[in-house]
């Protein structure tokens, strides 16, 4: 971009032109006349150029570029890059004009033949086209500005190792003293609460809640009209928890706007909460609190909150003295110091613990602080030492000196840039001093009166962290580390990058820097799923809140921006919609979502409950199809309610068996509603079942058929008016006989009576149920033969023809091992079945001499199989004989 | 509650695990690695409960499980105890952790919250996690909360265990009830999981190019999946396609083949001794150990569990013959190993005798599979030789040939009159309806008057049950088009060679069962040959395409066989499986077939399962 140096390097070689030209030799002005000459051409080339792309076009526009080649050409500075082309554009037609004249000028006066009319123009013009040029000129360096700025173009980076980016814009009016303040992580916005502990409250002296960013610009501040606040923090996601005494934690953006709050229990509301903490893990924000009944209760996530209460530690009666909260091994554990003792407080014990090599002379912990990894810890002890090891207390690191017996105002732990050696930095009023691994300190005498100031000074030291350098180094470290714990170390650390890119996205998002965050997504080439996608995603939250611009527009513009990108949620942007009381939009929107699984959740909460039965239905989940008619059965009266049904028969039939298992009444009501008659008696069937006595039941079973009839299900009705008879039939015999017949079917009833001798009642039943014949001659006999009744059972074979023929009687009979018996029946068997009545009694003779007698190959060779060939051998030749005639037939 | 033994019991479970895991690798498609899959979820969940644990379990999750991963697994992820869920209180164990692994049912719920109730009275050190097979469920944990036990549990996840990899080229997502649920109570949460299960397939061995189906819930499950598809759409899958086609069937699609008995070797082993999650318990007097010296011992009492898949070489040899085909080769088998054995006479030098040693274990394992299989033969044998199994398979047949259908079977009514079992009669009663396209109403009437009177009234849910599910109807039409149906798609054969077949009759033995007929016709030459009969049959037939990103069409090499993946929803039977193996192997087929289903069933878990089961209190 050399456009702004033009005018000048120009101006200043024209005048050495007109001072040389007093007396120049012949040679030079051979040379000056043909450079005027070639001059004053190529600025008419150009200006011809600009007539023409104009004429073609018919606009200005682009003009700039349909002569830029020439123009470059000629103009010495070559011009790189064109931010503002209406500016340009200014000045290229008032310095072509000029030049135009100016080259023709030289040449005439060099040939002194100076028409008055170049002459006119030169003096005459300019008035108009100097200042068109310049007033061009500047309008284009205004609008190159930010380019420069932006590649560093003609700035010279200094040598100094510190950078000032930006100024401070710190304007605090008062001290610090007597102020809440939390720095969050990786230079995020700061928060201050003034005065927080003042117990007496007027309107006037309400503690100030002001937000500043990390240079100290004001973002937010207002009065704190809740209640006493005893720590403030901010979460992963730049919110900032304010930890009041009764336990209640509210939550408010960076710009100072509420979000929720939730509770730290009820217990608190008795013991208050005389510290708290806020913390950071892999599960994401955390708050610990120990109440006044010096009992600790954590929340490892306040996103999904889960309170444990952590035991009581034994014997505590003070407050403890110090305490921090780690993560290790995915656990959460709180490290707290009493008198000399140390414990570990985990969801399940309490354990005292002795950091290893800890002086024995110690008897008070005043300090203790976690690595933001929670991999090392540091104890500051009433000696004046500085403890230093890892934070599951297994291993030290090293112990420092201080010579200083008061408690440290601050202690934290820092790593300097591409060290390995984490430090310590302890701060008294005015004293700040590093203490590392190797036994050297280095002491700053602190200058400033406010310990904030070292909190600044240390942050930017963690900011200066140079995190994905040290990354990069652990991963390929890792390459060549062959022992696997500690390979498991260095890419734990690399875990960390990949959060840390998260949360560098996540802060440009909630400071709405959506294109940067999307630049650096593509250029990071972070997959985009997690990277572009949640940019947009939360662009179009965002979007969504606009609140002047029309549903439609937001809706179309929202789904141009975001198309089918994979992992967008349109729901998630519709909800957003929605919480800004945007039900219309966030219709809309949900429309856009793919996935109607999805669509259900919101379309509930926003009363489409409709819809969302549709959509539910859509998705096939049945699981959501249950939600949402449990939604609509709570919400709706029960006669829409079953209308609703009605018209979703796959609903219908889902809550049917919900209903079936869970609400019997309700589903008669639905049977009812749909005038199904058929399942309404099935219903009184099975209704019948759950009866204690059997008037109930018979009740029951009347209701059935009355609908089975109104069913018109003649076979069902009948059947049911049968059992009902078959009961009443059962309760007789029951009482005459004082024998249980109740429960047993129509064939065991009568089966029971035979047994038991009881002919005439059985004969009863058998008229009285139409049994069919085939069926009770089975059944007499059986039952005769059971009873080994063989007289009774001759009586009755003939008594009249068998309808069942006599083979069942000589099975009977086998069957309860009485062959003698069965052969009696053997000669009235039919020819067909003679053979299997034979081989029934074992008479393998007759059975062969039948099966001859029948010519038939298959019987032939059932006897075959029922022979043994060691002691039928006579037997087997007969049927071998027999079957080989029977073949030649 | 009772500690679980079984398939959870500890010993012999790292063999196990092992042997499991490669059988599956064996066939066309890798299903290894579908259950490592699993496998690694599963270990993902228990690591996320820091600690010693105790597992709660749904017992009818236990079998399934036991198909993903044995006790020792468990136990590498400080599992210490395990008990069945039962009402009431939790007992003792001491441990940090207590994860109750259960389907997502309200009644289940129930009983959790009463275990978690009665446990924080006592002690409150213990953490609590769900974990939800095959999915987690708003309504339980809506049921959880209103129980006030909802904020109890630290974890409440998913572990999405739809098919599970049963056999090389087999895979069930054991769910008993889906045929039910799905004709019978129009309920289609089965459905819902086969076509997740088909994306998570999908997932791990690429999108499959076709999609046939035929059947009202196979249009369901492909409509499910093309949407489940386009909800997707920004991540396309990059996985070369293992499968080239898929066929959906609904159960109802045929009715018929379930209710015939099976007869090949495995069918009938299922038939009679019923094989649960690929265990069968048998009878244990055949398998004492002759050992000399033990003449007088006492026989065990304790049924015989064995596990049957194709893992055991002789297993997958005989498990898809036709019975009758089984006694042959096991004799031929006997032969080869005692002349194995005797090899050892052979052995003179030290070489050689080494060779031997080396071969033994190899040579022993062969001989007691032998053994067991020579004894479950012999019990089998005795059952297909019986009278009244020969009886009842006649009159199969001739319901299957088409004969006498139209009129009350005097054999069925003898079996009622003898009160056999009532399934039996069902199945019988069902095969002639079907047979017959209805009964004429007074055959049915009388049937149904019969079963009522014989076994009681309370049946008669039952047979309306039967009745929707279309196995029991009245004829509507005059017109009987079963016999259309049996003449054009060939499923009666009348030479059908037990030995070695050439033909999918064979598995049961004249019968070609419909629904494999239909898979084999796709193939060649097509169902557009059998338009008419495809319309006879219940629901629409169908065929989707699903695009795949360019790069990932396959180049098929010359001879190469494609890869068609049968689902059969609502069950599919061991002989189906088998008549589909045969259709693998024939070396003109072409197709090789990888099975999966929502359960494996015979005709008696499948009319029990739609039964209703109706006991009134003693008065």
């Amino acid at each position: 971009m050399a456009a702004p140096a033009k005018g000048t390097s120009r101006t200043a070689q024209n005048d050495v032109a007109s001072i040389k030209k007093k007396g120049p030799g012949a040679l030079a002005t051979a040379y000056l006349v043909i450079y005027n000459v070639v001059m004053t051409a190529g600025w008419l080339v150009i200006a011809v150029g600009l007539v023409r792309a104009y004429l073609s076009k018919g606009s200005y526009h682009g003009l700039y570029y349909s002569i830029e080649r020439p123009l470059k050409f000629f103009q010495t500075g070559a011009l790189l890059e064109v931010q503002n082309e209406d500016s340009v554009l200014l000045f290229v037609v008032a310095w072509t004009v000029t030049e135009i004249i100016r080259y023709s000028f030289y040449t005439f006066s060099l040939l002194n033949h100076l028409p008055y009319l170049i002459k006119w123009a030169r003096y005459t013009l300019f008035i108009v086209l100097y200042p068109m040029g310049v007033t061009g000129e500047l309008l284009t360096i205004y609008a190159a500005l930010p380019y420069v700025q932006k590649t560093g173009l003609y700035s010279v980076t200094l040598p100094n190792k510190k950078i000032e980016l930006y100024e401070m814009g710190w304007n605090l009016r008062e001290g610090l003293r007597d102020c809440l303040i939390a720095a969050a992580p990786y230079g995020g916005p700061i928060a201050l609460l003034k005065e927080s502990q003042r117990r007496e409250r007027s309107a006037s002296a309400r503690p100030l809640l002001e937000i500043y960013s990390a240079a100290g610009v004001p973002m937010a501040s207002f009065p704190w009209k809740s209640g006493v606040v005893v720590h403030i923090g901010w979460t992963v996601s730049d919110d900032l928890l304010c930890i009041q005494e009764d336990g209640t934690v509210l939550i408010y953006d960076m710009f100072g706007n509420f979000r929720r709050h939730f509770s730290m229990g009820n217990e608190v509301l008795q013991n208050q909460v005389i510290e708290a903490k806020v913390f950071h893990s892999a599960y994401g924000t955390g708050v610990a609190i120990v109440t006044g009944a010096f009992r600790f209760t954590l929340a490892t996530n306040i996103d999904d909150l889960k309170l444990r209460r952590l035991p009581e530690v034994p014997g505590l009666q003070v407050a403890p003295s110090c305490w921090a909260v780690l993560t290790q091994d995915r656990q959460t554990k709180v490290v707290l110091a009493s008198g000399k003792d140390l414990y570990v407080l985990d969801n399940t014990a309490c354990t005292p613990v002795t950091p290893p090599g800890i002086d024995p002379q110690v008897s008070s912990y005043f300090q203790m602080a976690v690595s933001f990894s929670y991999k090392y810890l540091a104890l500051f002890t009433d000696t004046g030492h500085v403890w230093m090891g890892t934070s599951n207390l297994k291993e030290k690191l090293s112990e420092f000196d201080t010579k200083v017996r008061s408690p440290p105002k601050q202690m934290v732990w820092c790593r300097r840039p591409k060290s390995q050696q984490p430090s310590v930095v302890l701060m008294w009023d005015r004293l700040l001093l590093v203490a590392g691994k190797c036994k050297e300190s280095i002491k700053y005498p602190s200058q400033c009166k406010e310990s904030q100031k070292a909190d600044e000074y240390l942050r930017e030291i963690k900011e200066q962290n140079l995190l994905p350098e040290a990354v990069k180094q652990c991963v390929e470290a890792a390459g060549f580390e062959h022992e696997p714990e500690t390979q498991k170390i260095l890419l734990r650390v690399r875990e960390y990058k990949q959060m840390t890119v998260q949360v560098l996205i996540d802060r440009l998002v909630f400071r709405r820097l959506y294109p940067l965050a999307i630049e650096i997504c593509r250029y990071l080439k972070i997959p985009e799923f997690q990277g572009v996608s949640r940019v947009l995603k939360h662009w179009a939250c965002f979007k969504v809140q606009q609140k002047e611009e029309p549903d439609d527009v937001i809706a179309c513009a929202i789904n141009q921006k975001l198309g089918d990108t994979a992992g967008i949620s349109y729901s998630e942007i519709a909800a957003r919609a929605y919480e800004c009381g945007r039900t219309e939009l966030a219709i809309k929107l949900l429309e856009f979502e793919p996935r109607s699984g999805e669509q259900v959740p919101l379309l509930l909460k926003m009363k489409r409950s409709q819809l969302a039965l549709s959509k539910a239905i859509e998705s096939g989940d049945t699981d959501l199809v249950y939600t949402v008619v449990t939604y609509l059965k709570n919400e709706m009266n029960r006669g829409d309610f079953f209308m609703t049904l009605r018209n979703q028969p796959v609903a219908l039939s889902l809550y049917r068996q919900f209903c079936k298992h869970q609400e019997q009444n309700t589903l008669k009501d639905l049977f009812n509603q749909d005038d199904d008659h058929q399942e309404l008696g099935n219903f009184y069937v099975r209704a019948s079942y759950g009866e204690g006595s059997v008037e109930a039941r018979m009740a029951a079973l009347q209701n059935a058929v009355d609908e089975f009839n109104k069913a018109k299900n003649e076979f069902s009705a009948r059947a049911t008016e049968e059992q009902m008879k078959l009961l009443r039939w059962q309760r007789r015999f029951q009482e005459e006989f004082d024998k249980p017949y109740l429960d047993c079917s129509l064939h065991e009833t009568v089966h029971s009576l035979l047994q038991d001798g009881k002919h005439k009642q059985a004969e009863q039943l058998y008229k009285d149920f139409r049994i069919p014949d085939k069926r009770f001659w089975w059944l007499k006999i059986s039952a005769l033969a059971e009873k080994e009744d063989w007289e009774e059972l001759e009586k009755f074979s003939k008594s009249k023809k068998s309808p069942i023929g006599y083979l069942p009687f000589v099975e009977v009979c086998v069957k309860h091992q009485n062959k003698y018996e069965a052969k009696k029946y053997v000669t009235k068997v039919t020819l067909e079945q003679k053979v299997k009545a034979h081989l029934a009694v074992g008479d393998l003779e007759q059975a062969v001499e039948a099966a001859i007698e029948r010519r038939s190959e298959s019987e032939l060779n059932l006897v075959l199989s029922r022979c043994t060939p060691t002691t039928d051998r006579a037997l087997l030749d007969k049927i071998n004989r027999a079957r080989a005639g029977a073949l030649k037939k | 509650m009772t500690r679980i033994s079984g398939a959870w019991s500890s010993h012999d479970t790292v063999v196990l695990s092992v042997k499991m895991a490669a059988h599956l690798s064996y066939g066309r498609v890798n299903l290894n690695i579908l259950r490592e899959a699993a496998r690694k979820e599963l270990r993902e969940f228990l690591d996320k409960c820091a600690g010693s644990k105790a597992i709660v379990w749904d017992e009818y999750l236990t079998g399934p499980f036991g198909l993903i991963a044995q006790y020792s697994l468990l136990k590498e992820h400080e599992v210490e105890k395990m008990f069945t869920l039962k009402a009431g209180r939790l007992p003792a164990a001491d441990v940090k952790n207590i994860i109750f692994f259960v389907r997502p049912r309200l009644e289940l719920m129930d009983i959790i919250a009463e275990n978690v109730i009665g446990e924080d009275r006592q002690r409150s050190q213990r953490d609590f996690h769900i974990l939800f097979v095959p999915r987690r469920s708003l309504l339980c944990e809506q049921r959880l909360e209103e129980q006030g036990v909802l904020g109890s549990f630290i974890n409440i996840e998913e572990y999405i265990l739809d098919l599970i990899p049963y056999d090389g080229d087999l895979l069930s997502m054991e769910s008993e009830s889906a045929f039910r649920e799905c004709y019978l109570e129009n309920d289609q949460t089965s459905l819902y999981h086969t076509a997740k299960g088909l994306m998570t397939l999908q997932a791990l061995y690429g999108t499959i190019p076709q999609i046939f189906g035929k059947g009202e819930c196979a249009r369901h499950v492909a409509n499910m999946m093309l949407r489940m598809k386009r909800e997707f759409a920004g991540s396309q899958n990059q996985i070369l396609p293992v499968f080239d086609s898929l066929l959906l069937l609904d159960r109802n699609v045929d009715l018929l083949t379930p209710l015939a008995t099976q007869l090949t070797y495995e069918g009938l082993i299922d038939e009679v001794y019923s094989i649960t999650n690929g265990y069968v318990k048998l009878p244990p007097e055949k398998f004492t150990q002759k050992k000399q010296g033990e003449g007088g011992k006492d026989l065990p009492t304790e049924p015989k569990k064995l596990q049957l898949n194709s893992a055991e070489e002789l297993y997958a040899e005989i498990r898809d013959k036709n019975f009758n085909a089984v006694g042959s080769v096991l004799s031929k088998k006997a032969k080869i190993i005692s002349a194995a054995f005797e090899e050892r006479h052979n052995a003179k030098t030290v070489g050689e005798i080494k060779q031997f040693v080396s071969q033994l274990p190899h040579m022993q394992a062969a001989r007691s599979s032998l053994a067991n299989h020579t004894s479950i033969a012999e019990l089998i044998k005795d059952i297909t030789t019986s009278e009244s199994f020969f009886d009842n398979l006649t009159v199969e047949q001739e319901f299957m040939t088409g004969v006498d259908t139209d009129k009350v079977n005097s054999y069925i009514e003898d079996c009622i009159a003898q009160q056999d079992p009532l399934i039996k009669i069902l199945r019988l009663v069902c095969m002639q309806s079907v047979c017959n396209n209805g009964l004429k109403q007074k055959v049915l009437d009388y049937y149904k008057r019969e079963i009522l009177q014989t076994y009681g009234y309370e049946h008669l849910l039952t047979l309306s049950n039967l009745e929707k599910a279309g196995l029991l109807k009245p004829q509507t039409s005059t017109r009987n088009n079963y016999p259309t149906i049996r003449k054009t798609l060939k499923l009666w054969m009348e030479d059908i060679n037990e030995q070695n077949p050439n033909d999918i009759s064979y598995v049961y033995s004249g019968y070609a069962p419909l629904s494999v007929r239909l898979a084999q016709l796709l193939v060649r030459p097509g169902w557009r040959s059998i338009e008419e009969v495809l319309k006879m049959l219940p629901g629409p037939h169908f065929e989707e395409r699903q695009q795949l990103p360019s790069g990932l069409h396959k180049k098929r090499q010359q001879g190469e066989n494609r890869t068609t993946l049968v689902f059969f929803l609502g069950g599919v039977t061991y002989a189906e499986i088998a008549a589909l193996r045969f259709l693998s192997q024939m070396e003109d087929g072409g197709t090789e077939y990888v099975i999966a289903t929502t359960k494996l069933i015979n005709g008696t878990c499948w009319i029990k399962s739609l039964m209703d089961k109706l006991e009134a209190p003693p008065f």
